[in-house]
């Protein structure tokens, strides 16, 4: 979920706000997928994924794009208009109640060592890992990828040497939706989800990758783990409903002190 | 221009006499919406900071108001300033850690919907104030209590509230104030070249604004007469607030006023419409695609637009 | 062109600043009297806007003293420095696009005037002053690259300053606009302004100084009148490196 909302960044240096409304979207596919065609949204992440890329790729060429250089401001707004159009038409097309999807393994449960694990988060985990790894490796190894990297580094460079750069945007968008789809559909068997839920996941999204380091991939990966870590210890030390507040005061923190995150690099 | 506007006023004043109750809601709202987007619009508008998170001076002004009027019997009259005053000092506080640690754009949006979401959740943990069922107050229907029985003496209030908060930044915008926020706004660094203190003139529109809004806060307490959490801090109030003047054109004295003009009626025909059924969220998609179009079309807001339109009909 | 007696209006004694591993100025001191026109010249990266940052209160000096007028200028805020007259513009100019020109120059009229019709005055004023008076409602983002140099001097000049920190302000311009700019520098300087301008223009430089300081990786190598300063063999071999030194004149 992390990751995708930084590799947008560090390529185009768009805040992406309709993050977790997109992330909603992935999960209400997932459910659509389970209910209508029976399809377990561990093996139907794929498609959540890729409908999400195709969103996404819609979305950049279409908006995005135009407003690539414009001021933050003016991007900030977009992606929240985005947003609130994501959001709003989730309410509208499946209700407001919150859902979730039957699995299978959502009631199983094997013992790890000292502790009870849900079967479920562990799959859930595992495949997050394995989807990092991937598109770690196709940054770091593929050819795409590294035009990626470059154009995220110095646009301008990468259209001297022939990038096709606009491109390039489409895809990094592309792949941050689709990640964030899948995660959607990962998470949808173990979290109940709502439309409402939208800016909420977009906040934590902001909240990781802020605190891992915008741009910064491995940054957006421990972030993500720094964050479930302190909230779950909120849960327990304060109260379930505190935890929020720890990972904000967090967010707070760091947005004063080391606004470039644990790995990041400093914001233009 | 100034007899348009003054025509205008003189109807607005007039307008509760011809029309039914209802329609007098919807003036309230539009009136309210406008009042807390002007005051958004200085902070926001003026100096060019965005500031996602204005929804918790609402909250703390409503708050502190209904308490103190619940619990104390002061008059919301005066708690309102009270209420004020304390969303200032955490519009003091925000400004401070933002400004003098230099969050800029969307590090500074963060910030400021961080302290919202605080505020939202300490309120709903904290029993003190009603938790998670909120706050309310009992209609009592007296003008002391700044409770009114009859729905046009709240459309004066909030019509007053309105061309005060208008009249506040209209004077701010001929003085060396406004002429500095608005330079802020275009290049920080230059201004700083050019001897103007920026620190302190942001933190000056985000006092003032934030001050604004607490008192907003309070007509808000004794209109709705009910605080939820979730509603009076939280985001989506913060999206209604900043979304009029951005439409309308942020940065310009009545770019809050014609942005409720054109948002308050949209969200009320589509909840009208739209409200049955499920489809209680439309006013909000229409406010999404609103907000793209205004941003891909027309950056500057829709008062600019007009302007220009009239200054090109009245050259011919 | 000739300095005015008394204590000088400047003082720099041994600033230096370091960027991670590269030391951008070392231990850098010299004065300006009242009046002067002083030309700070060198090679591209030896230092000077960086000076320039760390004289008008853009950056902090790791160590040294910065003494204008008689006062330290230790950690003030660049709008602090621009109050007490000291006042720079920058290389790549800043206009504020969306106001008009002179709306730009009242921001810095404000400064003295906060009164919005006398700083309008003021203005219109300076305005004229530097040739622009035809643009005065134009917005920023339309001028010319040369109007928009005249636009951060008018600038600058509002805001009434002792001295007038140039940076690099004929760099771009063809040779008439650059003869013009250095009229116009010539000008301000007359009516009592003191001038510390970086320039690559070795022509316009040698016209306006007085005196040069030259830089070279952040160190001060020559510091006399132009022409002693333009055969300066450690001058030349900081320019065109070592070989020319010696190389016969034409």
């Amino acid at each position: 979920m992390a990751v995708g909302l930084t590799l947008i960044f560090g390529v185009m240096r768009v805040v992406n706000f309709a993050h977790g409304d997109m992330m909603v979207w992935g999960m209400y596919l997932a459910w659509l997928l389970a209910t209508r065609a029976g399809i377990d949204p561990y093996v139907g992440f794929l498609a959540c994924a890729a409908v999400l890329f195709g969103l996404g790729v819609l979305i950049q060429r279409l908006l995005v794009d135009r407003i690539v250089d414009a001021p933050h401001e003016m991007q900030i707004l977009l992606m929240l208009g985005v947003a609130l159009v994501l959001e709003n038409g989730a309410l509208v097309a499946f209700g407001p109640d919150p859902q979730r999807v039957r699995s299978p393994l959502r009631a199983a449960t094997i013992w790890l060592g000292p502790v009870f694990v849900d079967v479920a988060r562990l799959v859930t985990f595992g495949l997050a890992m394995i989807l990092t790894l991937a598109l770690y490796l196709f940054l770091n190894r593929t050819d795409l990828g590294r035009t990626m990297r470059a154009a995220a580094d110095n646009a301008y460079g990468a259209l001297v040497i022939g990038a096709d750069v606009r491109r390039v945007y489409a895809v990094a968008f592309g792949i941050g939706a689709a990640c964030v789809g899948a995660a959607g559909a990962l998470v949808s068997p173990i979290v109940p989800f709502q439309p409402a839920g939208g800016l909420g996941l977009s906040v934590a999204s902001f909240n990781i990758v802020i605190i891992g380091g915008m741009g910064s991939l491995p940054g957006a990966f421990l972030g993500g783990l720094l964050v479930s870590v302190a909230e779950s210890l909120g849960a327990v030390f304060l109260s379930p409903s505190m935890k929020e507040l720890v990972s904000f005061s967090l967010l707070i923190l760091i947005l004063l002190f080391r606004p470039a995150g644990l790995f990041g690099r400093a914001a233009s | 221009m100034r007899w348009l506007l003054l025509a205008a006023l003189a109807v607005l004043l007039a307008l509760p006499a011809w029309i039914n109750s209802y329609a007098v809601t919807v003036f309230i709202f539009i009136f309210f919406y406008a009042f807390l987007g002007q005051a958004w619009n200085l902070v926001g508008g003026y100096a060019g900071q965005l500031s996602a998170g204005h929804a918790a001076f609402v909250g703390i002004g409503a708050y502190a108001s209904a308490l103190l009027s619940v619990q104390a019997g002061l008059t919301p009259w005066v708690g309102m300033l009270v209420g004020g005053v304390l969303a200032a000092a955490l519009g003091t506080v925000v400004g401070y850690l933002g400004f003098r640690f230099g969050l800029r754009g969307f590090y500074f949006v963060l910030l400021t919907v961080a302290f919202a979401e605080v505020c939202r959740i300490v309120a709903l943990n904290t029993d003190a104030v009603g938790g998670a069922l909120g706050f309310y107050i009992t209609f009592t229907g007296n003008p002391r209590q700044f409770q009114f029985q009859d729905n046009r003496a709240y459309y004066y209030v909030a019509l007053g509230l309105m061309l005060a908060a208008t009249g506040i930044v209209a004077a701010i915008e001929r003085r060396r104030f406004g002429a500095y926020l608005i330079a802020i706004r275009e290049d920080e660094q230059a201004c700083e070249a050019l001897g103007v203190n920026t620190f302190r003139y942001k933190m000056l529109a985000m006092v003032v604004s934030s001050f604004l809004t607490g008192v907003g806060g309070t007509f808000y307490a004794f209109y709705l007469f009910s605080l939820q959490p979730n509603s009076v801090f939280g985001i989506p109030l913060s999206v209604e607030i900043i979304i009029r003047p951005i439409v309308g054109g942020a940065g310009t004295v009545l770019g809050p006023i014609l942005g409720s003009f054109i948002l308050s009626p949209l969200a009320e025909a589509s909840r009208v419409y739209f409200g049955q059924g499920g489809w209680s969220g439309a006013h909000l998609i229409a406010y999404g695609l609103l907000l793209i179009a205004v941003v891909l079309f027309l950056p500057q807001g829709a008062y600019p637009a007009l302007r220009r339109l009239w200054v090109k009909a009245a050259a011919r | 062109m000739s300095a005015g007696g008394g204590p000088p209006l400047l003082e720099v004694r041994g600033i230096g600043k370091r960027f991670g591993g590269l030391q951008a100025v070392r231990d850098l001191s010299f004065e300006m009297a009242r009046g002067e026109v002083l030309g700070l010249i060198g090679p591209n990266g030896a230092g000077k806007t960086t000076v320039f940052n760390l004289l008008s209160g853009f950056l902090a000096p790791d160590g040294g003293e910065v003494r204008f007028d008689g006062r330290s200028l230790a950690g003030l805020k660049p709008h602090a420095v621009c109050q007490l007259g000291l006042v720079r513009t920058f290389q790549i100019v800043r206009p504020f696009p969306h106001l008009s020109v002179l709306d730009n120059v009242r921001v810095g009229a404000l400064a003295r005037r906060p009164q919005m019709a006398e700083a309008r005055e003021r203005a219109r004023a300076v305005i004229e002053q530097v040739g622009l008076g035809a643009k005065a409602g134009q917005p920023a983002a339309g001028l010319t690259l040369a109007e928009r140099k005249r636009l951060e001097l008018a600038r600058a000049l509002a805001t009434e300053p002792t001295l007038l920190l140039l940076d690099e302000v004929m760099a771009g311009l063809n040779p008439t606009e650059i003869e013009a700019i250095v009229g116009l520098v010539r000008s301000i300087n007359a009516s009592g302004i003191s001038i510390l301008l970086i320039e690559h223009n070795m022509r316009a430089v040698m016209t306006l100084s007085g005196r040069i300081v030259v830089l070279s990786f952040g160190e001060k190598i020559v510091e006399g009148p132009p022409a002693a300063v333009a055969n300066h063999p450690r001058v030349i071999e900081a320019y065109l490196g070592e070989e020319y030194v010696h190389a016969p004149a034409r």
